[in-house]
């Protein structure tokens, strides 16, 4: 489990809830403010339920001037703030603080505007990712980035995380679909960040608050773009029986100029415990699925299947079968939408990476992970986003014997230091948050994370804001390279460490 | 060589930390006018140059800061790749890191996005000759704060560029560019409508004279599958009575709009200076006439109206006049570009304060952060 600092004396926790409790009560509404522990356990943990911690109090603001003053006074209290959406992160970026506050931003839920001419909305951070494209869907419109939570999360969750989703390969991230974000700093101050022009006068400031996790500013207003909904999409379903072929079908698909709507792969284990779930009719012969979309007007679709279609056949797929209906198309979907209720059914547990790697070498990864099953003695299902090379192991282990979970937690930290050393990234889109921090180790170096230091201590002097997430300390790093020496050897040793 | 240009660089930047001065990044100096003057010691980036990786297959590139922009450019277009947000050159001798570092694009950046979306990693010099690499060669990574995405722009005022990763397109399938005669009001209604449909609509220039009510010259480029290229064309002949342009004088159009090389651009008066205001979407036709008695200049209206080019006075009047209409819109407005006529000697944002006093306490510290000594403060960014 992850390590935590030894619990203070629990009388001066007490004295220190009273006193935060009273502080906040006055400015917020009857239910606006938590701190029995029957009605802040709901708030322990986020979606990585594996790591959990009891904060001092919840507070539930219902605008930005709350926002502000909660910030303001805990500020002044010197209490940290850990900023939570819908909860729905894989990577405990949203665990609380045991002496800290949970700032809940889930009742800031309005739809502020929508414009149709401009394409724009304006939406408050507790409006969840889906809630926005059904607002908009009458105009034709919807919001393009659709991580898998999509009926979950929300928006201000999505900026801080850098949301993607399956089909961002072709309509980009959260980035590259939000226009402006106001916020609060930890000072209390109000700020925005971006602008409605496509531009913003002097330094751009949106991309650094975008994926900070909660540790810049806590978002309350989010502008976001809207793009004109597809008329039609298609899918080709392809099986590969070999994961070489596999995986430089998806690399031929891009070199051949193509940029697919959504680009996903599952392996032969996915398949059989998804198609056990969803009878989607899935080859269940075939080491890997490749479902490879298509949006846009018919004739573009058409063309599009077309050379798909073709590239796929001489990458030595071997089948095809396209999507004649949208029944078809979301049975074919189905198995990689449901590939995580399908892991909790044939395992206690499951633990799902996010690493990213270049496409070409998608195939070695997946190997390299088979060779970890045998070493850890735990299986693993890979269903990824094979178009943007973001994989997302997923572990299963029995979470009720403490050695599956070690072995699954050394097993997954494997797998993130073989995507870095394949020149990739520990985290895809889920975020570092508590789970990846000392990954964050293996990625940077000492300067590089001195200057995410500098960068959080320019927005939080008093490093108040969800402190202990993404950004691991020069000491949490040097306790950590202690423990990963084994055989008096450092994992690579070309990374400079001190 | 590049081993010995780093300790070079180092030396540099540590001297010159060292000893307190400014040091200005200097690429091909092709875009040595933009941004504040300044007389600093010029730290060439020139001699780091060359392609460090490029695998068309990973929709990314890798190249040293002194690369020569047109030789990223015919390495992408071989492969039938290209940087989708069009970065202008103004000039042959611009580098890969000069247009990062302007932060500037083209047409396409309606439809594709800003050079910053396509950043995604960046190995950089801090203001202590620190080598440090940021964000990667993938399409997500979400691993630290993405310190890459704070450079496009900054003007070398944040810290060097030694290397950049940026995401690649493929070179569309079909396009087309077509042309009518319409009103400013008229192009600028069409043209939010058609961007809310599903329409391969890549670009947009709507270019009128200084006649407020006289009807400009709207030029559209359409880029995607042939397919859906073919059924808008139809469609915009026939709704707005458009005919297609020969695709060689259609690219060199663009081309020329990109650079700033149309004839609209160089008809300018001696004491004129370059304005552009970026705008939201919705805002309506300016009427520049007003802003000015007298100035009968070109606009010229990019990326569907949110990118505007007018020439006018250069006086101090003027200036208060332009800013305050971009701001009554929800825009900003800067003087981009003086005449070779050295009347007006200064670029000046003319928005009124870009940040609040809050985030200008965090914009101070961002840059201690890069550059505790200030070797990279020239002041070019205003």
């Amino acid at each position: 489990m992850n390590t935590v600092a030894p619990p203070p004396d629990l009388l001066q926790i007490k004295a220190l809830q009273a006193k935060l409790v009273s502080a906040l009560r006055p400015i917020l509404a009857e239910d606006g403010l938590l701190w029995e522990p029957e009605d802040t356990i709901p708030y322990e943990c986020d979606g990585l339920a594996a790591y959990r911690r009891m904060p001092l109090a919840v507070a539930l603001p219902e605008n930005e001037a709350q926002v502000s003053r909660i910030l303001q006074i805990c500020h002044t209290m010197n209490v940290p703030v850990v900023p939570r959406g819908a909860g729905t992160g894989l990577s405990g970026g949203a665990m609380p603080i045991s002496q800290g506050l949970v700032l809940s931003l889930a009742k800031l839920k309005k739809i502020v505007d929508i414009n149709p001419f401009t394409r724009t909305a304006v939406v408050q951070p507790g409006v969840r990712n889906l809630a926005i494209s059904e607002a908009v869907a009458h105009l034709g419109l919807y919001y393009a980035p659709d991580p898998s939570s999509q009926i979950a999360c929300s928006i201000g969750g999505n900026v801080n995380e850098n949301s993607g989703g399956v089909h961002c390969l072709k309509y980009g991230l959260t980035l590259h679909n939000v226009l402006r974000v106001r916020g609060v700093l930890m000072s209390g101050e109000i700020v925005e960040f971006g602008s409605l022009a496509p531009d913003a006068p002097g330094l751009d400031l949106l991309a650094i608050v975008m994926g900070s996790e909660g540790m810049l500013a806590a978002v309350t207003e989010v502008t976001v773009k809207l793009v004109p909904k597809p008329k039609l999409a298609q899918v080709i379903m392809a099986s590969f029986d070999d994961i070489e072929k596999g995986g430089n079908a998806v690399a031929a698909i891009i070199a051949a100029g193509i940029i697919p709507a959504g680009l996903e792969m599952m392996d032969k284990a996915t398949t059989h415990a998804v198609e056990e779930f969803v009878h989607a009719g899935y080859d269940l012969d075939a080491v890997a699925i490749l479902l490879c979309e298509s949006d846009g007007t018919p004739e573009e679709v058409a063309e599009e299947i077309g050379r798909m279609t073709a590239v796929l056949e001489k990458a030595g797929a071997s089948g095809i079968r396209i999507s004649k209906n949208e029944t078809e198309r979301l049975t074919f979907w189905s198995g990689r939408k449901n590939a995580f209720p399908a892991a909790g059914r044939i395992a206690a547990d499951y633990y799902c990476m996010d690493g990213t790697i270049p496409r070409r070498h998608i195939a070695t990864l997946l190997r390299r992970i088979h060779e970890m099953e045998k070493k850890y003695r735990l299986g693993c299902l890979n269903v990824f986003h094979a178009g943007d090379g973001n994989m997302h192991p997923l572990i299963l282990f029995n979470g009720a014997d403490p050695d599956e979970w070690h072995r699954a937690e050394e097993f997954g930290t494997d797998i993130l230091e073989a995507c870095v050393e394949l020149g990739g990234t520990i985290t895809g889109e889920h975020g570092v948050g508590i789970e990846k921090i000392n990954s964050m180790c293996v990625q940077f170096g000492e300067h590089e994370r001195e200057l995410f230091w500098g960068v959080k201590r320019a927005f939080d002097p008093a490093q108040l804001l969800n402190p202990d997430k993404a950004i691991p300390t020069l000491s949490r790093c040097a306790e950590y390279g202690r423990m990963r020496i084994s055989g008096g050897k450092l994992p690579h040793p070309e990374l400079e460490r001190f | 060589m590049s081993d010995v240009q780093i300790h070079e660089f180092r030396d540099q930047i540590q001297n010159a930390a060292a000893s307190k001065s400014v040091l200005s990044i200097h690429g091909g100096g092709s875009k040595a006018w933009y941004g504040n003057p300044n007389a600093h010691s010029k730290l060439l980036t020139e001699g780091f140059h060359g392609i460090v990786d490029y695998q068309p297959e990973e929709l990314v590139i890798t190249a040293r800061a002194g690369t020569p922009l047109a030789t990223i450019e015919a390495a992408l277009a071989e492969k039938n790749q290209m940087l989708a947000f069009e970065p202008p050159h103004f000039g042959a001798q611009a580098t890969f890191g000069g247009a990062i570092g302007a932060g500037l694009a083209g047409p396409g950046r309606i439809s594709a996005g800003n050079l910053r979306d396509y950043v995604l990693g960046t190995r950089l010099m801090d203001g202590q000759g620190h080598d440090l690499s940021f964000g990667g060669k993938v399409m997500k990574n979400v691993a630290g704060y993405d310190v890459s995405r704070l450079l496009p722009g900054s003007l070398g005022t944040f810290a060097l560029i030694l290397e950049a990763s940026v995401k690649v397109l493929p070179k569309p399938a079909g396009t087309a560019s077509l042309r009518c005669f319409i009103s400013e009001a008229g192009a600028l209604k069409v043209l939010n409508e058609w961007a809310g449909q599903p329409l391969p609509l890549s670009a947009s220039a709507w270019i009128g004279s200084g006649d407020a009510n006289a009807d400009g010259e709207l030029t559209i480029r359409l880029a995607g599958a042939v397919a859906a290229v073919q059924s808008a064309t139809v469609l915009m002949k026939s709704t707005l009575g458009a005919t297609e342009l020969d695709p060689e004088i259609a690219n060199s159009f663009w081309r020329d709009l990109r650079e700033h090389e149309l004839d609209c651009f160089h008809d300018v008066g001696a004491s004129d200076v370059l304005y552009r205001l970026a705008l939201p979407a919705a805002c309506p036709a300016i009427d520049f006439s007003k802003l000015a008695s007298g100035s009968a200049q070109h606009r010229i209206l990019e990326w569907h109206g949110q990118q505007r080019w007018w020439h006018g006075p250069a006086d101090a009047s003027t200036q208060a006049k332009v800013k305050a209409k971009a701001i009554e819109h929800g825009g900003h407005a800067s003087c981009f570009r003086v005449g070779n006529n050295g009347v007006v000697q200064r670029f000046t944002l003319l928005s009124d304060q870009a940040h609040s006093a809050a985030l200008t306490a965090v914009q101070t510290q961002l840059r201690k952060a890069f550059d505790p000594s200030g070797v990279f403060a020239t002041g070019r960014l205003p």
